[in-house]
């Protein structure tokens, strides 16, 4: 895998042959600006349904292994 | 009516024919059931186009009056369907059902179609073949040893075949437009924030774009148009300024297309080019003109877009971890649970992704390359701005070659890449884009590729309608064959 990566970063850095010290950089490309909504309730996932798909569910809640003592 | 009969139908035709009682939407339904089962049991003399098929049509059948008049619908595995299994053709995703259905697919099952199955894909949408699916690669109808193209294989595979009167796919640098030019059949990508994400299992957000495939432009319009809207669930997604309306161009008088040297020279196989130059004449013929244009920062495009999208996928795909959803590998300590649980969740092209998204964005290289790719997406969007000052649409090949090889690609990650080289600069301009069959190159389908401007989608679709009047590509054979039917 490390030879495929490094093919790949290769051809990826011809990008450092580009003059790009005034452009700049775009995070988005529709014209969106701020897009805010009241800060109210709202019904979301019911508590049974959050835990429906999980692999171990302990007290209500996602069950996970210790972390573990170091 | 025959299943033959019925499967002949566009499912333009098929609305009608159940609008005016002739066929009923369960009739239909059961039709491209029986087809897409037949398939599925046909193991590798299938296409292996379905994930998951539904068990039965519908107990309730939509109005016939509603627009989609109750025609079924193929819907890309990562759409997330209530109760239906959702992986984005991961492993990780094993056994994982939503507790709630994508955006878009409610709004085209509120407009009356119904979902007929899940389609297979490329893991997380990420490959050109459709050979990176948990669920073993999807195969092209047109030729069984061959990829049907990816990310969104299984769509294209189903509706090229007649398992589906038309689908639903994700594109994010290619992956409906190289599909559908892969398999014979109109596929389109959106301006990007036209349809609602939300519900999409994401791998690119600033880039995913849901859109339609169909047989032909008019059922593409038809689809479309139910898709579009603003959703309060998705904060970048936009009301479309104009309302979708079902192609009716007959000519292309005044339209002026650019054809982008960067685009249509080296590394398009020569069978394509000669394809594309043909109905460059034909478009001449029927009123455009047609010049040679530039958009100089275009062969950056794919640098820049290996590097944003895998940064933003080990961002999204960094929520698998075996705790709330799919796949656990079990472990005494969390940390090994959660490396255990990656290692066999994810297939190798997701690995390296997430490993070329990590080092992207890493400290010291995150100017080098996440910053610089950004850039080079301004510069990318600003030649498509320029272009489009002289033009009404950019035109090229939509893939450089026709569909190749199951296996042909795979150790070269690099070769499998460049498959998106002539649909990558307008995911990253985030401009529409549409692939129309453009005959056939040994035996196999060509794509045309048409881009406009943002919102620009109804006079793409008109221009991409009068193409496809005058091509006639006839893409019956598929269907007769049937996969395996």
């Amino acid at each position: 895998m490390s030879r495929e990566l490094s093919a790949v970063l290769d051809h990826i850095e011809k990008i450092g042959e580009l003059d790009l010290d005034d452009v700049p950089a775009t995070s988005h490309v529709v014209d969106v600006v701020n897009a805010l909504r009241p800060d109210e309730p709202r019904p979301s996932l019911r508590r049974e349904q959050a835990l429906a798909n999980a692999p171990e569910v302990v007290d209500d809640g996602f069950g996970v292994p210790s972390p573990g003592a170091s | 009516m025959s299943v033959t009969d019925l499967i002949a139908l566009s499912a333009r035709e098929a609305a009608e024919q159940i609008r005016h009682g002739h066929v009923s939407s369960g009739e239909l339904f059961e039709a491209y059931r029986t087809r897409a089962l037949a398939d599925a049991e046909a193991g590798e003399q299938g296409l292996n186009a379905y994930t998951w098929i539904a068990p039965e049509a519908p107990a309730d059948a939509p109005a016939k009056e509603a627009p989609l008049g109750g025609v079924p619908l193929a819907v890309k595995d990562l759409f997330c369907t209530e109760g239906i299994p959702s992986q984005s053709g991961s492993k990780i995703l094993e056994g994982y059902r939503p507790p709630y259905t994508a955006h878009v697919v409610e709004q085209l099952e509120a407009a009356g179609s119904t979902i007929l199955g899940k389609t297979n894909q490329d893991e997380f949408a990420m490959g050109s073949s459709n050979e990176n699916s948990a669920f073993g690669p999807a195969r092209n109808p047109w030729d069984l040893a061959r990829v049907p193209g990816g990310s969104s294989g299984g769509s294209a595979a189903a509706v090229a075949a007649g398992l589906a009167p038309w689908a639903l796919g994700t594109d994010t640098g290619g992956s409906i437009r190289q599909p559908a030019a892969l398999c014979g059949i109109v596929g389109l990508k959106p301006t990007y924030g036209s349809v609602s994400r939300y519900g999409m299992i994401a791998f690119a957000s600033s880039l995913d774009q849901a859109g339609p495939f169909a047989r032909d432009v008019t059922d593409a319009a038809l689809l479309y148009k139910h898709m579009v809207g603003r959703d309060a669930r998705d904060s970048t997604s936009l009301q479309h300024p104009d309302e979708i309306a079902l192609p009716k161009g007959v000519d292309l008088k005044g339209i002026r297309l650019g054809v982008p040297e960067e685009l249509t020279g080296e590394g398009v196989e020569s069978g394509v080019r000669e394809a594309f130059n043909a109905t460059l004449a034909l478009a001449e013929q029927l009123g455009a003109t047609v010049e040679t244009t530039h958009l100089p920062h275009a062969p950056h495009a794919l640098s820049a877009y290996y590097l944003i999208a895998p940064a933003e996928a080990s961002s999204n795909l960094a929520r698998f971890d075996g705790v709330r959803y799919g796949l656990r590998v079990e472990a005494d300590e969390l940390l090994e649970m959660y490396l255990k649980t990656r290692a066999e969740g994810f297939g190798p092209e997701v690995k390296r992704r997430i490993m070329l998204g990590t080092y992207a964005l890493s400290s010291g290289y995150y100017d080098a390359y996440y910053g610089r790719a950004q850039k080079v997406r301004t510069k990318i969007a600003e030649d498509f701005r320029a272009a489009f000052e002289r033009f009404d649409f950019v035109v090229t090949p939509t893939a450089p070659t026709v569909a190749f090889r199951l296996g042909e690609k795979t150790a070269d990650p690099l070769e499998m890449y460049l498959q998106d080289f002539c649909t990558v600069p307008m995911s990253l301009a985030g401009i529409p884009a549409i692939s129309i069959p453009n005959g056939l190159s040994d035996g196999l389908p060509v794509g045309f590729q048409i881009a406009g401007p943002a919102f620009s989608e109804n006079r793409l679709l008109d221009a991409a309608y009068v193409l496809e009047q005058a091509l006639g590509f006839d893409g019956s054979a598929p269907r007769r064959n049937g996969g395996a039917a």
